[in-house]
This record gives C-alpha cells, sequence and structure tokens, in this order.
C-alpha cells in the first residue's frame, strides 16, 4: 500500500557493528573443527559472512510486514553450555515417547543426550544419526540437501546464524523402496536464561521410501528465556512420502524461529505439519518446492495463541512443475492479547501447467484484544490451473453456544469444544495415529490450563 | 458479434481516443519539476498564500519520499520526472458555453462523443484538456438545488470556506509519493458540493484528456456530500498513443456526511503509454454508503487502490473492481477498507482479465482495530487467465482485531477451458467471438451494477481488448 513508509536502503556501517556484536555473540561461533569436511566448513564461513553483511528485519520488508520487529532482536543470547547430570535425567525422564517410536532421541542444550536409534538400528536403508556425526561419516549424502534452499521468505540472516553456530539435530535418509513403521520421535530441550539453540534436521526419504518424522520443542523450566532457530530441510525423491511434525512448546518467555524447506519430487508426497502452543515469539517460514511432475504437499498448522504471544508464519507453495498439487490449512484460534500473522503466497512458475493449490487460513479470536493479520497471495505464470485461497476472521456465533446450552452443556465448555473442534479439523490430518494423539493431547492441555 | 466498420470506428475513437491536435499552449511550465515550477503554477492561477506554502511543502515531501519499489513494480523506475512537463494550459477560462470552447479542444470533445452524452443522460459536464478544465457546465435546475459543481482552482478560489476543511484531509500530503506529488502540482480536477439532502437524479461527468506528449496530468477531485444527500459520478479517461511515457497522477478525495450516498464510477482507457498512479479515497460518517465502481482497460501501468475510511457507525464501504490487462499492461488495483466505526461494512468485489503478456494484481487491505463490535467484509477476488503467458497475483492484507466481527476473502484463479470454447465453436463462433463471450459472462454480474451507458461501453471495449488475442 502506499502509505508504508520507507526507510533508507543504505546499510549503515554502525548498524552492522551492532550486528556483529549482537548476532554474532548470539551465534557462539564454533571454533573450526579440522575433523570437519572442507565443504561443512566452507558453509560456516559463508554464514558467517552473511551473518555479518545482512541487514536486520526490517519494517519496509514485505516478509516482516505486521511482525513486532523487536522480538526478531537476536541480541544478549548466551551459547549454550553443557547441561549437568540432573538436568540430563530429567529430560529423560520427561520426554514422552509413544510406545511405537521407531526412534528415539533427545537433545539438551544442542547436544545429544538420548541417542536410540531403536528398531532402525543396523536396518539396511536406513541412515539416523545425530548431523555432526553424519557430517563426518555420511558426508556426501549429508552435503546434497543441507541448506541448500537458502531462506526466501524474509528468515536469510537466522538462516546465517543457523550455518555458523554449533549446530547439531538428525540426519535421516532411508534408501529407495524402504517404509519405516512408526514414528520417529525427537525431543529438543533447552535451559539457561538467553540461551541459544540451533536445532537442525534432514530429512530424506529416496525414491518409494515412507518415514513420519516429529519433533518436540520443550524448556526445561518455566522461565529461563531460550532462543532456538531451528532449520529443517526436508527431500522425499520420486515417490518418497514424508510426514513431519513440529510440536512447539516452549515456555512463555522463549523465542523460536523455523525456517523449512521442503523440496517433493516427482509423484512425491509430503505433509508438513507445525503445532504452537508455547513461547512469546514464534516465526515459522515454510517452503514446499513441488519440482517433479505429481508431487503432493500438504501444509498444515495449528496455533493456539494465549497471553502476549506472537505467532508470524510466512509460506511459499512454490509449483515449478506440471501437474503438481498443494494445499495448505492453517487455523489459528487467539485469546487474550496475543496476535497472529499469516503470509502466504502460492506461485506457479511458467510452464507448471495443470498446477491444483489451495490455501486457507482461518482465524477464530476469542477475545476483544486478540488480532490476526492474513495475507494470502497468489502469483499465477501459467495456463490452466486451478489456484484458490480463502481466508476467514470471526468468533464462536451465538447460535452455536445457544445449540449447546440447549443441550445441558455450559456456555463455557461448548466455547471449548468448539474452539477444540475447529483445530482438530487440521490436527486429524496427521497421519502417524500416536503421533495425532499425542498431539490432541497436548493442545488440549494447554487449551484447558490457559484459556478460561 | 462482429462489428460493422462504422461501430467499429466509433468504438474505436471512443475507446482508442488515439489522435491528437498539434500543441499550441500560451502557458507552459516548461520540462521537469522545481520550486519554480510549483511557483509558475500557483501564479498562473493567483493562488492565496496559503495554497502556496501547501504546494512547496508538497514538492519537498514528494522529494524526500523513495519510490514504494519495495513492494510495487520495478516500472515505476522509468518514470523520468525530469522529463516531464507539469503544466500545460491555452489561457482560457473553463467556459459554460460549448460554442465558446477553442475549436481543436473542442473537436477533441466531440469526436469523443462528449456534448451528445451530456444532453442525453448527464446533470453536469467537465471536461479537462492537459492541465485545466475547458468546458464546464451543470443543468439549471441541479444549480438551483445549491450543487456546487467547478474545477479545483474555481473551486479553492470561490468556495475556500466549504472545501479547504476537507481538502488534503482524507488524503493527506505524505500519504505517499504519488499523492505528495499531486499536492505539489495539482491542477484542474471537480469540486464538488451537494448541500443537505438534495439527491442529484443524473450523473455528473468528468472527461479527463491528455493531449500533449510528455505531460503529466494531476487532476485533484474534492466531492463533499452533505447529510443526507446523493450523488452520482463518473470519470473517462484518453490520451492519444505517443511513444514516450505520459504520467497521469490524481487524488480524489470524497467525503460522505451522515445518510449521504456517494457513487464514483471511473472508466479507465488511457493508452498504454500512460502511468496511471492515482490515491483515492473516501470518509464515510455516520450510516454513509461509499461505492467506488473501478474499471481498468487502459493504461501502461495503473497502481490504484480506492479506500473508504469508515468513521461513523453503520457507514458502508464498497469497491466493485475490473480490470483488463493486455501485453504491455499491468493493472495493479485492489481497495482499502479501514473501519474505524461500530457496525461498518464493507464489501470488495475485483475481477481481473489478463490476455495475451498482460499481468494483473489485486492488493487489498482491510483493518478492523480493537474495540470496535460488529463490522463485518467480505473480499471476493476472481482472476481469469487467458494465454499461458498472462500472469495474475493476488496480495491481500487482512487484519482483524478482536472477536465481533467477521471477516472473509476469497480468492480464485480459472483459466477460460479448451472445452468452453469448443462447445461454442461448434455453434458457429469464431474463437475470438468465443473468448468475447466468456469474458463478458465472467465480468457480467459487476458489469450490471454500471449505470446502461457505460455497461454498454465497458462490453464494446471489452470485445476490442479481446479481439485478436487467441490464435
Amino acid at each position: 500500500m502506499p502509505d508504508t513508509p520507507s526507510d533508507d536502503t543504505v546499510p549503515d556501517p554502525m548498524s552492522l557493528a551492532n550486528a556483529r556484536t549482537e548476532w554474532l555473540a548470539a551465534a557462539a561461533l564454533p571454533t573450526p573443527d579440522p575433523q570437519l569436511p572442507e565443504w561443512f566448513r566452507e558453509l560456516q564461513t559463508r554464514s558467517w559472512r552473511d551473518l555479518v553483511t545482512l541487514p536486520d528485519p526490517k519494517r519496509t520488508d514485505e516478509n516482516w510486514r505486521f511482525a513486532t520487529l523487536k522480538l526478531s532482536r537476536m541480541d544478549a543470547l548466551e551459547p549454550a553450555v553443557a547441561p549437568a547430570e540432573s538436568q540430563i535425567a530429567e529430560v529423560l525422564e520427561r520426554s514422552e515417547f509413544t510406545p511405537h517410536a521407531a526412534a528415539r532421541f533427545v537433545f539438551l542444550n544442542g547436544r545429544p543426550v538420548l541417542t536410540d536409534p531403536g528398531e532402525l538400528t543396523g536396518r539396511a536403508g536406513v541412515i539416523c544419526l545425530p548431523l555432526r556425526e553424519a557430517i563426518l561419516t555420511q558426508g556426501e549424502l549429508v552435503r546434497a540437501h543441507f541448506m541448500r534452499e537458502g531462506a526466501p521468505l524474509g528468515g536469510a540472516k537466522f538462516a546465517a546464524l543457523h550455518g555458523a553456530a554449533d549446530l547439531d539435530g538428525i540426519f535421516l535418509h532411508v534408501a529407495e523402496g524402504t517404509k519405516v513403521e512408526g514414528a520417529v520421535e525427537i525431543y529438543h530441550w533447552a535451559t539457561g536464561e538467553n540461551t541459544a539453540v540451533f536445532p537442525h534436521t534432514l530429512i530424506v526419504a529416496e525414491d518409494q521410501a515412507d518415514i513420519r518424522v516429529i519433533e518436540y520443542f520443550c524448556s526445561l523450566n518455566p522461565h529461563d528465556a531460550t532462543v532456538a532457530v531451528a532449520l529443517t530441510d526436508l527431500a522425499a525423491e520420486r515417490g518418497g512420502q514424508i510426514e513431519y511434525t513440529a510440536l512447539q512448546n516452549w515456555n512463555g518467555h522463549s523465542r523460536h524461529v523455523q525456517i523449512n524447506a521442503t523440496r517433493v519430487g516427482r509423484d512425491a508426497k509430503a505433509r508438513g505439519c507445525f503445532v504452537n502452543l508455547g513461547s512469546r515469539w514464534t516465526r515459522t517460514e515454510s517452503l514446499s518446492r513441488m519440482t517433479g511432475t505429481g508431487a503432493d504437499s500438504r501444509m498444515l498448522s495449528v496455533n493456539l495463541a494465549t497471553g502476549e504471544q506472537e505467532f508470524d508464519q510466512r509460506t511459499l507453495q512454490s509449483h515449478e512443475a506440471e501437474r503438481t498439487t498443494s494445499d495448505l490449512l492453517y487455523k489459528n484460534a487467539l485469546y487474550d492479547k496475543s496476535r497472529t500473522i499469516f503470509s502466504g503466497l502460492i506461485r506457479v512458475d511458467k510452464g507448471a501447467h495443470f498446477t491444483d493449490a489451495f490455501q486457507t487460513c482461518r482465524n477464530l479470536l476469542g477475545s476483544d484484544e486478540a488480532e490476526a493479520n492474513s495475507m494470502p497471495g497468489l502469483e499465477i505464470n501459467a495456463d490452466e490451473v486451478k489456484c484458490s485461497h480463502g481466508s476467514t476472521s470471526g468468533q464462536i456465533s451465538d447460535d452455536e453456544i445457544f445449540y449447546l446450552r440447549a443441550r445441558g452443556i455450559p456456555a463455557s465448555d461448548a466455547r471449548k469444544m468448539i474452539t477444540l473442534g475447529f483445530l482438530n479439523q487440521v490436527i486429524d490430518h496427521i497421519e502417524a495415529e500416536e503421533v495425532r494423539d499425542h498431539v490432541h493431547r497436548l493442545v488440549e492441555e494447554k487449551f484447558l490450563n490457559v484459556v478460561e | 458479434m462482429s462489428h460493422d466498420s462504422a461501430t467499429l470506428e466509433a468504438v474505436q475513437i471512443e475507446s482508442d481516443g488515439n489522435f491528437s491536435y498539434p500543441e499550441d499552449y500560451d502557458l507552459d511550465a516548461g520540462y521537469g519539476l522545481n520550486a519554480g515550477v510549483v511557483d509558475y503554477i500557483s501564479n498562473v492561477k493567483d493562488e492565496a498564500d496559503w495554497l502556496r506554502d501547501f504546494r512547496q511543502r508538497a514538492l519537498k515531501v514528494f522529494e524526500d519520499k523513495p519510490m514504494p519499489t519495495h513492494w510495487a513494480s520495478r516500472d515505476l523506475e522509468n518514470i523520468h520526472f525530469q522529463n516531464i512537463r507539469y503544466y500545460l494550459a491555452k489561457k482560457q477560462r473553463a467556459t459554460r458555453r460549448w460554442e465558446d470552447v477553442p475549436d481543436d479542444v473542442k473537436r477533441t470533445f466531440e469526436r469523443l462523443g462528449i456534448p451528445e452524452k451530456e444532453r442525453k443522460f448527464l446533470a453536469g459536464v467537465e471536461a479537462q484538456f492537459d492541465s485545466e478544465a475547458a468546458y464546464s457546465n451543470i443543468k439549471d435546475e441541479v444549480a438551483k438545488d445549491g450543487v456546487i459543481f467547478v474545477n479545483s482552482t474555481e473551486g479553492l478560489r470561490e468556495h475556500p470556506e466549504l472545501f479547504r476543511k476537507w481538502f488534503g484531509k482524507v488524503i493527506p500530503t505524505g500519504d505517499n509519493k504519488f499523492s505528495a506529488l499531486n499536492s505539489a502540482v495539482f491542477s484542474g480536477g471537480s469540486f464538488i458540493y451537494v448541500p443537505p439532502g438534495v439527491k442529484v437524479r443524473h450523473p455528473l461527468q468528468a472527461y479527463f484528456r491528455i493531449n500533449a506528449e510528455q505531460f503529466g496530468q494531476f487532476e485533484r477531485t474534492l466531492i463533499i456530500v452533505d447529510e443526507g444527500a446523493e450523488v452520482t459520478y463518473m470519470e473517462g479517461c484518453t490520451a492519444p498513443k505517443f511513444d514516450t511515457a505520459t504520467l497521469h497522477s490524481a487524488v480524489v478525495e470524497l467525503v460522505a456526511m451522515k445518510d449521504a450516498k456517494i457513487q464514483y464510477i471511473t472508466v479507465q482507457n488511457w493508452s498504454n503509454n500512460v502511468f496511471n498512479l492515482v490515491t483515492k479515497r473516501a470518509i464515510a460518517h455516520e450510516n454513509a454508503e461509499v461505492r467506488w465502481i473501478d474499471c481498468n482497460i487502459g493504461s501502461r501501468l495503473t497502481m490504484k487502490y480506492p479506500g473508504v475510511v469508515m468513521k461513523g457507525r453503520k457507514a458502508r464501504g464498497e469497491v466493485i473492481s475490473i480490470a483488463l490487462a493486455n501485453t504491455g499492461q499491468h493493472q495493479d488495483t485492489g481497495a482499502k477498507m479501514i473501519h474505524a466505526a461500530d457496525e461498518t461494512t464493507s464489501n470488495v468485489v475485483s475481477k481481473s482479465i489478463s490476455v495475451g503478456e498482460g499481468r494483473s494484481t489485486y492488493r487489498g487491505q482491510v483493518h478492523i482495530p480493537r474495540h470496535l463490535k460488529g463490522c463485518r467484509n467480505n473480499t471476493e477476488c476472481d482472476a481469469l487467465l487467458i494465454n499461458s503467458r498472462s500472469r495474475t497475483d493476488t496480495y491481500p492484507a487482512i487484519t482483524v482485531r478482536g472477536n465481533q466481527h467477521a471477516v472473509q476473502h476469497e480468492a480464485s484463479v480459472s483459466q477460460v477451458s479448451a472445452e468452453q470454447i469448443f462447445y461454442m465453436q461448434q455453434r458457429g463462433l469464431s474463437e475470438g467471438e468465443a473468448m468475447s463471450l466468456s469474458v463478458n459472462g465472467f465480468v457480467n454480474d459487476l458489469v450490471r451494477e454500471f449505470p446502461m451507458e457505460y455497461s454498454v461501453e465497458l462490453k464494446r471495449l471489452i470485445d476490442l481488448e479481446m479481439e485478436g488475442s487467441v490464435g
């Protein structure tokens, strides 16, 4: 809109200097490890350079429109310290795995404290390792998919921070035709005021392979304000299937940035679901690239925002081949003074004919001070496409409440039922049954505890 | 649906307006923009000091503001402000008698069919030729009711008490770079005041014509409709096809007082070398209704997002928009709905058609601040793509605070299917005719909102644009 104020475009040398001190201290840069392969050290150096030169998010950047910029500032962060034995015991105790988890991993302050490949141990066709280890032993496989897509939705500086930092996470590679039953379950815990962690998840499903993964992000205590800058790279090759779920449940002082890039190849299917319950501020950027004919991407998100939480979500559905499909459904339930921002773009490239692309964002406002911002966008350059987007914002209607009260349900219960039903419509799309049940339970838990 | 040659010629003249007369201007501010040019305009118009200050301040704002290319098309960088003339006029005041209009100007408007239209169905007409109005007339019975319909120069000179109160208030100078530019060099445009309770039965019409090359037209329109009054205003615009880019940057402010109704209809058919960068906004007071009916067929780049600020309880705002982008054109249009009172409702319906390598963009903003209740917005954007090289984009932004509102937005993109075309061809229509029929069907429910004369003209324009678009 023409009334958007505009900053100057020339970077101010002072702000560069500030970026250096503020963001680099945060990155807790690792001393170059000569054991690491050359390509990885180069990537770290490149990330370092980007971190210094890239500007901070600013108001005039459309990718940061409506965002509360001060929440995105990464200053005064501390490197994660090695956890104490008692803390390790505590997180192991508190990490709830489902009975049929295919593999179990627990990270505390960025370090693996439980590595249990479970049923995947020694299984042919599956590589499931902490990422650091994979970089050393499976270098070329990692390299082929690691941080290939950049961060086109505004978070380039965060991606640079991640790349330069002491990252760790999971490398999961499923070879051609291999199907993994159950889900790989990963916990990321953090503790310590201003501690920054950099979880990285890299999942590759080769031709006809099939894998499900869930990640939980949890705080060890309710008061330490931590920061997570997570990157998730997913690649589904020809006919491969990946289902990825992130359940973000940090304490209310912490901040979470997650940059996701999903590449869906020929006839492959990807399903990504972001559930946001915790944190003071969460920013997710999710890119889905449909690169092969018949590719199909499902993008889901459930957000239950209360207090002063701000959930800022940016998505891009990029159709780059013929006859591809993408379907996005994001739902936000807002209470108190919370804010949500949804900015989604469907981009259909030249030549990506016969694309079917859909995008829906629904906001259910439960208080007079909550704020929902929606920017559903379309850029269509091809022929014979079916595209639509819809966005609604509203509240529970009095008629619905009346209907339930007439059946003896008190108004407050009726409201909860309707809101949960609203969110469950998204959760029900998660295919892995145990994961779905767990997500249901955590959403209900927050709902009952936080929303009166 | 083929056109006989006479119809074609008539339409060609009306729609393209691709002819011009030799330039001989008495008043020419020269090329480029600086404080002196702004002074020149003030001097020619013999303006009051406050207005001179207003213009000079606006010039500074314009110079300080960057181009909004961080979100808008980079094509804006092709506007060379120093290669444009900012004021061109002949030394006449706008006349009320058609006979007194200078011959070449008269011929221009006669070829465009203005006098017949006035006789047929208009309550008043203003015709602007480059920077100044050449002709301005209002029917006696309308004038008798106290309706004022003059050009901006006259309005500010003769009725400062009426117009100064709202002038630059709906759209402040600093709203955007081009509103600042307009505020510095504006000339022409309509000033309308409708007294309380007066319902103007027939539309008032303004006609804007650019005749000169490398010229910028900057008209400024302010319409104030007092309590319980109603008016319909229509504007049409054409320019000949020159080799160089021409700039049109208008500011249109509407004020609808309590219970008032304004309908503002635009059929924009600039030739496709015109940069059409227009700021249009209305304030609707209690129970007032403002409707923008906006149709963009011409121009090289149009950026226009008519807005309504609903300031009073139960105010209503509506934007109905049709855009057609052919090869070499970018129609970047949309709507802004700012809800600022309880129980306000707004509706946006936008249909765009991209033909050849044309690009159409919808950009919208809906804003509902906190502590209001009962606000509603409905937005629908539908896009039709004709060829595989056409492009369409949609970028709405919706902010809702609080839990007592209902907002919905929907958009769809579709294609004229090969089956549809084949079906009609089987029944004897040519491919072009079939395409034209499909497109007319796509916009038909919106075209019906237009007054009869305009809907006929629009249909013809669409037929013309669709010719040769296939195959």
